[in-house]
């Protein structure tokens, strides 16, 4: 088990730039997750720690060794593909044993580290098969095999659930965290699912245009995203987004909200120092569905929630809990709530908003505001 | 219902289906026809030749026109039958076969597995070798084998035929490799194995159907070919094609049809042999995409 860092790395293709001094650092036994849209440039960060591309400019550390000049096999690395990548004409055996063979390994070693390998992840029964015998589930399991039999240093996964149906990738994205756990192994790991990301990961570096717009651990990425981008990127159903004004209520802070039916203010508790420069001004106020859910049964009480009635324009049941939507402020939000706490489609309820754990955008940076 | 609608639709299928098989059929018949009439012309005697019509069946079958092309026919001055020069086509055919399959393995493997600036260039260029014509290269060709001092040799022979093959091997094998997933190569590295290793273990071992499409290309084109084999060589270096060819034009005496027909087969075989043998995966190897991962 290694560190990792990636210090200034760029990569440019022809005369577009891929990646724009990517900066990064993880300890050994991290689970990092490189997430963000299609094309972003996470597989060929991931290519470029493994060694299967060179970095343009910037430095690759393994366990603070400069990796740069050393050869993929060189770098004690192991990488599991999305399209698993297995090799066709080769039985599941000797998929897994043939890394072990090309560093020289002795027979009867091989034949014990696969066996070892396959009954962790329970495919013994498989080892005599060729890969176009086995389901897709199967193959990601020999994909792995393959990667922890070399037990390596660093282990490199791009998106290796996505060719899986929904059930399956659950049940394989357990799996994973607990060989994580089991194996303490440092892993990098690429998708595009941000459900992956925040479940997996022991730290989320969120890429979007060849850069690292915020990197941490997966509740702070959550709790308090650095951007716009960010905040809508990581959530499901996705963070709200109101432009409001910010204004002074008997020294409070409040933002400025209006409906079809009038308008409102809620005041914002906490988040004095940040605000109060924006006090006249138009911001971007964030709130996730679930700091919006059903008023008008006596627990807001006392509480800092504030409630409004509302007219609800859509209702969508997802079985633990109903999403509402209603319009506010020319925004289309989305209210989580409790199933037999939802109206129907038309009707008008009081909705709870609690703004302990709201932010604030800079509408022209897009950048969080924070206290100066 | 739907009983109904078979039973009405039952006649005209079938007056369908016996159309295409007529048609079938007949167009097999005009297609087989000059092979049959050269193998029952090459079973009769001269006398029944002379006397009878081209597509009567032999009234008594002799294989001594066989024996004769085989071993005793005169092509030119030379009477000792096509025995020399077939297993003269057979010493440099095998050799170019496999030397062009492999190099064309290896060129396709490197230009989808290991691109490098301008390998996208350098495929284009081997293109254009697959539509030089033969005539083209002969004057070239011919000093490039005196400098190299192989010049009318069976070494000589098959140099220029690997050379002129390797576009087409190359084609063939890239296109093949193209829908090999990179990342299969990929993981190869990470495991360890080298720039020949990946194409011995992994690659390879992919590429039977391919295989075999190129080596049947390969075969009937160097077997066939007549211009590189008349250019190239000469006297008892021959090639089969070359030696038929004078056989058949050898002015002395009788034309002798059943001697001809029999020698043309002989030529013929090693060709048919191969398809027969290689045939169906000839058919496959052309529609085989994408490798199963
Ligand atoms: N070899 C290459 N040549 C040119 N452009 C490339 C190459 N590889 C990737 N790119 C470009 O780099 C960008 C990032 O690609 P990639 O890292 O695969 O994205 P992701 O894995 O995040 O979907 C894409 O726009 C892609 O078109
Ligand atoms: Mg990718």
């Amino acid at each position: 088990m290694a560190s990792l860092e990636v210090r200034n790395v760029r990569r440019v293709f022809g005369s577009t730039e891929v990646l724009k001094d990517i900066n990064l650092s993880i300890d050994s036994g991290d689970f990092l997750i490189l997430v963000g849209p299609s094309g972003c440039g996470k597989s060929t960060l991931l290519n470029i720690i493994a060694g299967l591309d060179t970095p343009t400019s910037g430095d690759v550390l393994i366990g603070d060794q400069v990796v740069n000049h050393l050869s993929p096999k060189d770098r004690d690395i192991a990488m599991v593909f999305q399209s698993y990548a297995l090799y066709p004409t080769m039985s599941v055996r000797k998929n897994i044993s043939f890394g072990l063979e090309m560093r020289g390994v002795p027979k009867e070693e091989r034949a014990k580290t696969v066996n070892r390998v396959a009954k962790i992840l329970q495919i013994e029964h498989l080892l005599d098969r060729k890969p176009s015998q086995l389901s897709g589930g199967q193959r990601q399991r020999v994909a792995m095999g393959r990667a922890i039999a070399r037990d390596p240093a660093l282990f490199l996964f791009d998106e290796p659930l996505s060719n899986l149906d929904a059930k399956l990738r659950v049940e394989m994205r357990m799996e994973i965290k607990l060989l994580h756990e089991r194996l303490k192994a440092t892993i990098v790991y690429v998708t595009h699912d941000q459900i992956e990301a925040m479940t997996l990961g022991s730290r989320i570096a969120v890429m979007h245009g060849g850069e690292i717009r915020q990197f941490g651990p997966p509740q702070e990425i959550y709790d308090e995203p650095a951007d716009l981008f960010v905040a809508g990127f990581i959530g499901s159903p996705s963070m709200n987004f109101i432009r409001t004004e910010v204004v002074e209520r008997g020294g409070d802070i409040a933002v400025q909200l209006k409906t079809a039916s009038g308008a409102f203010a809620l005041s914002v508790p906490g988040q004095q120092a940040a605000l109060r420069p924006w006090i006249g001004k138009s911001v971007i106020l964030g709130l996730r569905p679930e700091q919006i859910s059903a008023g008008g049964n006596g627990q807001t009480a006392g509480s800092k929630v504030q409630e409004q009635r509302l007219t609800i324009d859509l209702v969508e049941p997802t079985g633990p809990d109903t999403l509402l939507f209603t319009q506010i402020s020319d925004a289309t939000v989305c209210a989580r709530v409790r199933p037999e706490h939802a109206c129907r489609a038309g009707e008008t309820m009081a909705l709870a908003f609690d703004l302990s754990k709201a932010v604030f955008f800079d509408p022209q940076s897009e950048k969080r505001l924070r206290a100066p | 219902m739907a009983e109904h609608a078979e039973v009405r639709t039952a006649g005209p299928r079938l007056l369908g289906r016996a159309v295409i098989y007529a048609l079938l059929i007949l167009l097999a018949m005009y297609y087989l026809a000059p092979l049959f009439v050269m193998v029952s012309t090459s079973v009769k005697t001269l006398d029944e030749i002379r006397a009878g019509n081209l597509i009567a069946l032999p009234a008594e079958i002799t294989l001594s026109a066989w024996a004769k092309a085989w071993s005793s026919a005169c092509t030119g001055v030379d009477c000792s039958g096509l025995r020399g020069n077939f297993w003269n086509s057979v010493s440099f055919v095998v050799p170019a076969v496999l030397i062009s399959t492999l190099i064309g393995a290896f060129n396709g493997y490197v230009l989808t597995m290991w691109r490098f600036r301008g390998s996208d260039l350098l495929f284009t260029l081997l293109m254009i070798g697959c539509f030089i014509p033969f005539q083209v290269v002969l004057l070239p060709m011919a000093q490039t084998l005196g400098w190299l001092g192989i010049a009318n040799s069976t070494t000589g022979l098959v140099f220029v035929h690997v050379v002129y093959g390797l576009a087409f091997t190359t084609l063939f094998f890239r296109n093949f490799y193209v829908s090999v997933p990179q990342e299969m190569t990929k993981a190869a590295r990470i495991d360890g194995a080298g720039f020949f290793r990946i194409f011995w273990r992994i690659i390879l071992p992919l590429s039977p159907p391919i295989i075999t499409v190129t080596v049947i290309w390969q075969f009937t084109q160097i077997w066939n070919d007549f211009l590189f084999g008349v250019v190239f060589s000469s006297g008892e270096r021959q090639p089969i094609t070359v030696a038929l060819n004078n056989l058949v034009n050898t002015s002395t005496g009788v034309k002798e049809y059943n001697v001809d027909m029999a020698a043309a087969i002989i030529a013929a075989l090693p060709t048919l042999l191969v398809y027969v043998v290689a045939g169906k995966y000839f058919v496959r190897g052309l529609t085989a995409g994408s490798v199963k991962g």
